[in-house]
């Protein structure tokens, strides 16, 4: 008789890649150019640069052209692309207080100096869908009233800024540390807050967000307001080689949240009764600071994101029982290229390991028979 | 207590200790130089007024001899379960030593243990029971796989045997055969204690530490579970900690007794004799209180 | 056919990896040689393949081949399965002067998922296996941090009570595959989803097993030489799979772990799951039967 074989198995694999492209290029419609991608996508371009932890826009527009709008399948191969980059260094660290500011707003304080910028942002229009998009016909820009060029934007000192001047919260303490990087060291529990931040940073907006969640409506205790959310555009420098100066090499877009939560008493003592850090206020008064910081920090315009870092942030460096506070539970379970990759691995052949599992099964019940018929 | 240097003046054969405890303290918190002044019991307090320091237990010094049944009373604060803590490994002293005769013949302090030391001394050197069954055994392993964790620590590597010797154990604490397959997390507080018990002697320890054994446990289960451990006491003769709260326990258990209290040891010596003639305030306090 | 336009290889290093990830990777791998069955942790690299699809194997396979090497890679025991053709694909892309074999004693590396080749390996052979789940103590303890500390300490008694609540919940030792193993007497480990008939070939072996786990970035090995011991018990040993006596049905291998095959009639047979071990079978007996024949005629 015959026997069934699995061979052929390269030749289904081409033929699935053929598939794959046709049916993208089978299309009646006019195919998609990067450029349109970046400037009519930009916010699924910058969901994926922010998961692939790689900054560049033609490249990210790139990824989602070829996956088809999979934006987990375009972080993926971004995350890919980088493993062939050799890398030349590390930058300066981003100054968000140099922002070119194009949104900004606070929470916590109705008026702020500066003021609130609402920036171009859909939280307050009404989710009506549009039905005048589908027969578009490109509507000229004097059409629209425009907002005042913003050259003369005032300068935005931060709101935590001014907290930290009367005490409110403690002083940034500068830390003579190297930061982890988590691109080459593999995480250590407990990890410290830059892994976590790192891995915060470019985690899956989806899975953030649904752990943030559950930290406000009760499987956690940090529910924060928000100091400041600031989006825009900050510079990038690298050190000069040969001069040792600072040299601009582009910028980025970031968006950037501060959130404040209760310190864990007035008398600013943490859970094990143990004195926090105190700091003075501007009058030079020894205070225990009362608020205690969240940081969210994104590649481009992720403002869903960026919250839910600042809230696990929080929720991760005070501990406790709440999912949103352990650690492993986190750190693990965020990264879009670990997760789908895992889940997704079920597609492989297992048969092997079933036939092995099949094999105890059997057994299993071949004793438990035996033992039944033994006490008859 | 008799010193080395007496007893080789005296030309005495005399019983070296099992267990020796030196300044025994426990801190949590920052601590300051005026820490061990402002608590204790005249002040009334385990917290240091001054760095807001919580003293748990400060300068206990004590002894255990081979076979014997040491009480520790105190209400809660007095440092008793600390002190217990710190024996086991739980938590790690901020001062003191303690010696063990079967461990480096006495002479290596046991809190500068390694991990792996420590763990030696916890599978087979000492036994602990746990006021909460919960956080000494395993509530989703059965009741035999409790006590074959110990055993399995041991390599013992036949599953008849293990099986046998768990058996045996958990009979002799009067849990049924029948149940040592089933899981703790559905049985009496009682009999989890039980399983506790024989967990804890599966490998013939030396020592065993009873921290509030009893509490919370109906009161006619309490009787039999302390006649448990003095039978098995006489048969084994483990040395044994044993802490409560209550006098009672520690009278029908202990032949000496420490009194604790806001993390000092108060008084210290034969039980009968603290229970008849009790000399610090707060002893007789306690001793009276049980009587009415 | 469409011609394969994403074949730009000018923008790939070799092997795809860029040198200094593969050094860090190299040097990663000398460690867990010298601590056979510890699992070092390393910065894992992402790869153009699933995080769970090989990238752990595949990172050690990238960061040890050179000219003149000559790869294997299987899945399931079968070279020319999907998996197995799209790693060998890539391997062959980004290291043009490397050749690729479906022949055991011809490869100077192996890249296996779940299964080790039938036939015998030889000193100077590498072996390289795929690992989803590094840790065999995840089983009985989800904290990374716990399970570190077990090992520090050669606490495994937790390991061996989940062995003995096995045998009194089902009877024997439940664990299918992926069984765990005592390697040099110190380290307890995962030999990765093989099944139970594949662990002797770890024990002892003349060659040298090195296991990757790229999405838990762990790295592990077992040096030529080294005893591999299942853990079990004196009157409950580990046992195999047992095919009570069921041949190859292509090539009658009596010794062979089987894949169990259902046919279009409904009728199960069984087959060899090496499969290039079953074409060697397969041609050895041709041979033997032309030889016969010019003897006879």
């Amino acid at each position: 008789m015959g026997y069934v074989a699995v061979k052929g198995g390269i030749d289904a694999i081409l033929a699935a890649e053929e598939l794959v492209k046709l049916g993208r290029l089978q299309s009646r419609s006019e195919l998609l150019q990067i450029d349109q991608l970046i400037e009519q996508q930009r916010m699924a371009v910058d969901q994926v640069m922010s998961e692939a932890g790689l900054y560049d826009e033609k490249l990210a527009a790139l990824a989602l052209k070829q996956a088809e709008g999979d934006l987990m399948e375009a972080g993926f191969l971004l995350r890919a692309y980088k493993s062939t980059l050799e890398r030349l260094g590390y930058s300066l660290p981003i100054d968000t207080s140099r922002m070119k500011v194009l949104r900004r707003i606070s929470s916590a304080f109705k008026n702020i100096p500066g003021g609130q910028v609402l920036g171009r942002t859909r939280d307050y229009t009404q989710r009506l869908l549009d039905f005048n998009l589908i027969e578009e016909i490109r509507v000229p820009e004097s059409a629209f009233q425009q907002p005042k060029a913003t050259t003369n934007m005032p300068k935005f000192s931060r709101v935590s800024d001014l907290l930290r001047a009367e005490g409110l919260l403690a002083a940034l303490a500068p830390s003579e540390q190297e930061p982890f990087d988590i691109t080459r060291d593999t995480l250590k529990f407990p990890a410290p807050r830059s892994a976590r931040l790192q891995t915060l940073a470019r985690g899956e907006s989806g899975a953030m967000v649904a752990l943030g969640y559950s930290s406000l409506r009760g499987y956690g205790m940090v529910h924060p307001t928000i100091s400041e959310l600031r989006y825009g555009k900050v510079p990038v420098e690298f050190l000069h080689p040969l001069t040792g100066n600072p040299v601009t090499v582009g910028q980025l877009r970031v968006t950037e949240v501060e959130a404040l939560n209760h310190a864990y008493s007035i008398v600013g003592r943490d859970k094990d009764g143990i004195a926090e850090q105190e700091s003075q206020n501007k009058d030079g008064e020894t205070v225990a600071p009362l608020y205690e910081l969240g940081y969210g920090l994104v590649y481009g315009q992720n403002e869903r994101k960026a919250i839910s870092m600042s809230i696990l942030d929080r929720a991760l460096d005070i501990g406790g029982d709440a999912p949103s506070s352990d650690q492993e539970f986190v750190l693990y379970h965020i990264d879009s290229v670990e997760s789908s990759g895992f889940v997704e691995h079920l597609k492989l052949p297992h048969y092997v390991t079933f036939q092995s599992s099949l094999d105890r099964s059997r057994e299993e019940t071949r004793l438990a028979y035996a033992a039944e018929a033994g006490k008859k | 207590m008799i010193t080395e240097t007496a007893q080789k003046q005296a030309n005495v054969e005399v019983e070296t200790p099992l267990l020796v405890v030196e300044n025994l303290t426990r801190l949590y918190g920052h601590g300051c130089p005026r820490c061990l002044e402002l608590t204790g019991p005249e002040t009334g307090t385990n917290t240091c007024s001054n760095c807001g320091t919580l003293v748990a237990c400060a300068d206990v010094n004590f002894e255990v001899y081979e076979g014997e049944i040491l009480g520790v009373v105190g209400e809660s604060g007095s440092g008793k379960t600390t002190l217990l803590r710190c024996l086991y490994g739980d938590v790690a002293p901020t001062k003191g030593q303690a010696f063990l005769k079967s461990f480096g013949n006495g002479r290596q302090d046991i809190f500068q243990a390694s991990s792996q030391q420590a763990r030696y001394l916890q599978d087979f050197v000492m036994g602990m029971v746990r006021q909460n069954p919960a956080q000494g055994l395993h509530l989703h392993i059965t009741a035999g796989g409790n006590i074959a964790e110990r055993l399995l620590a041991a390599e013992w590597r036949n599953v008849a045997d293990i099986r046998e010797r768990s058996g045996a154990l958990l009979n002799r604490m009067e849990v049924p055969l029948n149940r040592m397959d089933h899981y703790p997390a559905f049985f009496s507080g009682g009999m989890q204690q039980r399983v506790q018990i024989a967990k804890a002697l599966a490998n013939h320890p030396v020592l065993l530490l009873l921290d509030e054994m009893t509490t919370g446990l109906d009161v006619s289960v309490q009787a039999g579970v302390i006649d448990l451990v003095k039978e098995v006491q006489r048969e084994s003769g483990v040395a044994i900690v044993v802490v409560s709260h209550d006098l009672g326990v520690i009278r029908l258990l202990s032949e000496r007794t420490l009194v604790m209290k806001n993390g000092r040891v108060v008084e210290n010596g034969l039980t009968d004799q603290i229970l008849e003639d009790p000399q610090h305030p707060y002893t007789q306090l306690l001793v009276s209180s049980s009587n009415s | 056919m469409l011609k394969d336009l994403i074949t730009t290889e000018e923008n790939y290093n070799y092997a795809f990896l860029d040198e200094g990830s593969k050094r860090e990777i190299r040097r990663n791998l000398l460690k867990a040689v010298a601590i056979p069955g510890y699992q070092v942790p390393f910065g894992s690299r992402e790869l153009p393949i699933g995080r769970g699809w090989g990238t752990g194997g595949l990172q050690i396979t990238l960061s040890l081949i050179g000219q003149g090497d000559i790869v294997k890679v299987i899945d399931q025991g079968t070279d020319a399965g999907v998996n197995a053709a799209n790693i060998r694909r890539l391997i062959e892309r980004t290291a043009p002067d490397v050749t690729t074999t479906f022949q055991t004693s011809e490869a100077t590396i192996i890249q296996t998922r779940h299964r080790i080749p039938e036939e015998k390996m030889q000193a100077g052979q590498l072996l390289v296996l795929q690992v989803p789940l590094p840790e065999p103590l995840r089983l009985v303890e989800r904290s990374e941090n716990a399970t570190r500390r077990m090992h520090a300490d050669k606490n495994y008694s937790r390991m061996w009570v989940a062995l003995y609540e096995e045998i009194v919940k089902h009877g024997l030792l439940a664990r299918a595959y992926s069984y765990p193993v005592m390697v040099n007497g110190r380290y307890v480990m995962a030999p990765s989803p093989i099944p139970r008939w594949d662990v002797e070939k770890l024990n002892n072996a003349e060659h040298l097993s090195l296991f990757g786990a790229g999405r838990e970035k762990r790295l592990y090995a077992v040096p030529p030489r080294t005893a591999v011991v299942p853990l079990d018990f004196e009157d409950y040993p580990f046992t195999v799979e047992d095919f009570h006596g069921i041949r190859c049905q292509r090539c009658g291998a009596e010794h062979s772990f089987l894949d169990e095959i259902t046919t279009e009639a409904g009728q199960k047979t069984y087959m060899c799951s090496d499969t290039a071990y079953c074409d060697e079978q397969v041609a050895k007996k041709v041979a033997e039967r032309e030889m016969q024949k010019e003897f006879a005629g």
